[in-house]
């Protein structure tokens, strides 16, 4: 659907037919999805619809079923005969972000302690090292003085600062963010997509499931419109927003004005 | 009628009650820590989806949860060495029993420890791309240790109680000497009461531990 065709070293992450059935339920039936580098992907559509199955999918905290996927330089091909070992996912995960709903922050560590856990754990980076970049992670989300606090005791905008923050630390090729404002009071949103808002400017790779709808047509780079498990509509957040073509979409929209 | 108190006799034998508590410490001690090292590794084996390995520890447990103490000490005791066909020492089948019913228990505080872990923290270990040694190190069993450490305060309790059923096959732990001493003095309800205060003061401490342990706040 892209017009003009893209080096391919222009684009982040390449995503081809890929479906996913739990059972004969398909929750996600034949996406794809072309993702630059340094551009926000948002990605729009009524709840059950499969969003969060599919960006699972591209964390492979869920399995497809088929079709296949490229971050970087790191190609998947999915369904029969192709079995990546434990080892194999664990290292395409330390390269995707993820932040969640619910933050899922480790309660047993510190905020500093939760964004140092990646590198040290995982990457095996010096601990001094990890410190000091942790520290600067929690300075640019507006966090310092919250490093030796514990998870119970932050709001839930600076949980899910310290989430971003955890995520970020691992230097994901691309981070993705399912619907990250939605467990948040009214009032506790605009600090987090603050947040969401200099990492596009700064140019990260990013797909974002959100029902923010004045944030995606001010921040996106591109839109996708997900219904019953396949994108049914895609261009640019002006497009999408204000001239949608597809019935289904101007129907979910309206749902957003009122 | 009036009943006249005698609590002196019960200092009667000194010695015997030395070296009841002795063993009543050892047999708690030694079948609790073998009974948790034995729970940790049936819990592991039921957490894994290992399912030839897993059902037999399923039903090793669910057996020893559900049939009683006493009737298991002394089959470990009486019939054991007959089935076998071998001659294992008395102590050791007596603290067989023990064992295994403690194994049984600590697998399910362990098994249920760890489910008790939202998926959330699961999911979030493996984003950061955990491998699950890493996840079950790092993130679950810190979180999970700590809500274990109650219900195995709890089971060791009824644990140092239980061992007073090794009295009914001659282990000579507390019970057992004051069951001797009763039948050398007829003063069962001094006895019996002196019994209680021992056990009391042993495990009142750890009963109070057990609390503490709870109204931690920490996670
Ligand atoms: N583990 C699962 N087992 C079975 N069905 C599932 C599972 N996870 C998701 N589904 C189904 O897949 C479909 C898509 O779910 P998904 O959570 O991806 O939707 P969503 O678009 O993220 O919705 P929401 O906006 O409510 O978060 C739904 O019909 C859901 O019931
Ligand atoms: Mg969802």
């Amino acid at each position: 659907m892209m017009s003009e065709p893209l080096a391919a070293d222009a684009v982040m992450v390449e995503v081809k037919d890929l479906t996913k059935s739990y059972g004969n339920v398909e929750a996600v039936k034949g996406v794809s999805l072309l993702v630059r580098r340094g551009e926000a992907q948002f990605v729009i559509g009524p709840s059950g619809c499969g969003k969060s199955t599919f960006l699972r999918c591209i964390n492979l905290l869920e399995e497809p079923s088929s079709g296949s996927m490229r971050v970087g330089e790191t190609a998947i091909e999915f369904g029969r005969g192709h079995r990546m070992s434990a080892r194999e996912q664990a290292r395409f995960r330390s390269n995707v972000g993820m932040v969640f709903q619910q933050f899922h922050l480790f309660p047993h560590m510190t905020a500093l302690q939760n964004v140092m856990e990646g590198p040290v754990t995982v990457k095996r980076v010096a601990r001094a090292q990890a410190r000091h970049q942790a520290e600067a992670l929690l300075a640019k989300v507006g966090l310092a003085d919250k490093r030796d606090v514990y998870p119970r005791h932050l709001s839930g905008g600076q949980a899910q600062r310290v989430a971003i923050a955890r995520a970020l630390a691992m230097q994901p090729r691309v981070m993705l963010l399912d619907e990250v404002t939605s467990a948040l009071d009214p009032e506790l949103v605009g600090e987090v997509l603050e947040v969401i808002r200099q990492l596009t400017f700064e140019g990260m790779t990013m797909i974002v499931v959100t029902h923010e709808m004045a944030f995606a047509r001010e921040v996106a780079a591109r839109v996708v419109f997900m219904d019953a498990g396949l994108i049914l509509e895609e261009g640019s957040a002006e497009e999408l927003l204000d001239r949608p073509r597809n019935p289904r979409l101007q129907s979910f929209l309206r749902r957003f004005r009122n | 009628m009036e009943y006249s108190w005698d609590f002196s006799i019960v200092f009667l034998r000194p010695g015997n009650w030395a070296r009841g508590f002795a063993v009543t410490m050892v047999y708690a001690v030694a079948t609790t820590v073998a009974g948790l090292v034995l729970g940790l590794v049936c819990g592991m084996v039921m957490l894994s989806r290992h399912t030839i390995l897993a059902s037999p520890i399923h039903g090793y447990v669910q057996f020893f949860r559900s049939t009683p103490l006493l009737i298991q000490i002394v089959w470990f005791y009486y019939a054991l060495p007959v089935v076998i066909g071998l001659n294992i020492p008395a102590w050791l089948a007596a603290g067989l029993g023990l064992t295994l019913y403690m194994g049984a228990f600590s697998a399910e505080i362990f098994r249920a420890g760890i489910m008790s872990i939202d998926k959330g923290q699961w999911q979030a270990a493996r984003a950061l791309g955990m491998m699950p040694v890493q996840m079950m190190r790092r993130i679950i069993l810190p979180q999970a240790t700590r809500r274990m450490v109650p219900p195995f305060v709890n089971q060791s309790v009824l644990q140092l109680k239980n061992t007073s059923l090794l009295s009914v096959v001659a282990v000579p732990d507390l019970m057992y000497t004051g069951t001797l001493l009763v039948s050398e003095t007829f003063r069962p309800l001094e006895i019996y009461t002196a019994l209680a205060v021992f056990y009391f003061i042993i495990l009142y401490p750890l009963q109070r531990l057990a609390k503490l342990l709870e109204q931690r706040d920490d996670v």
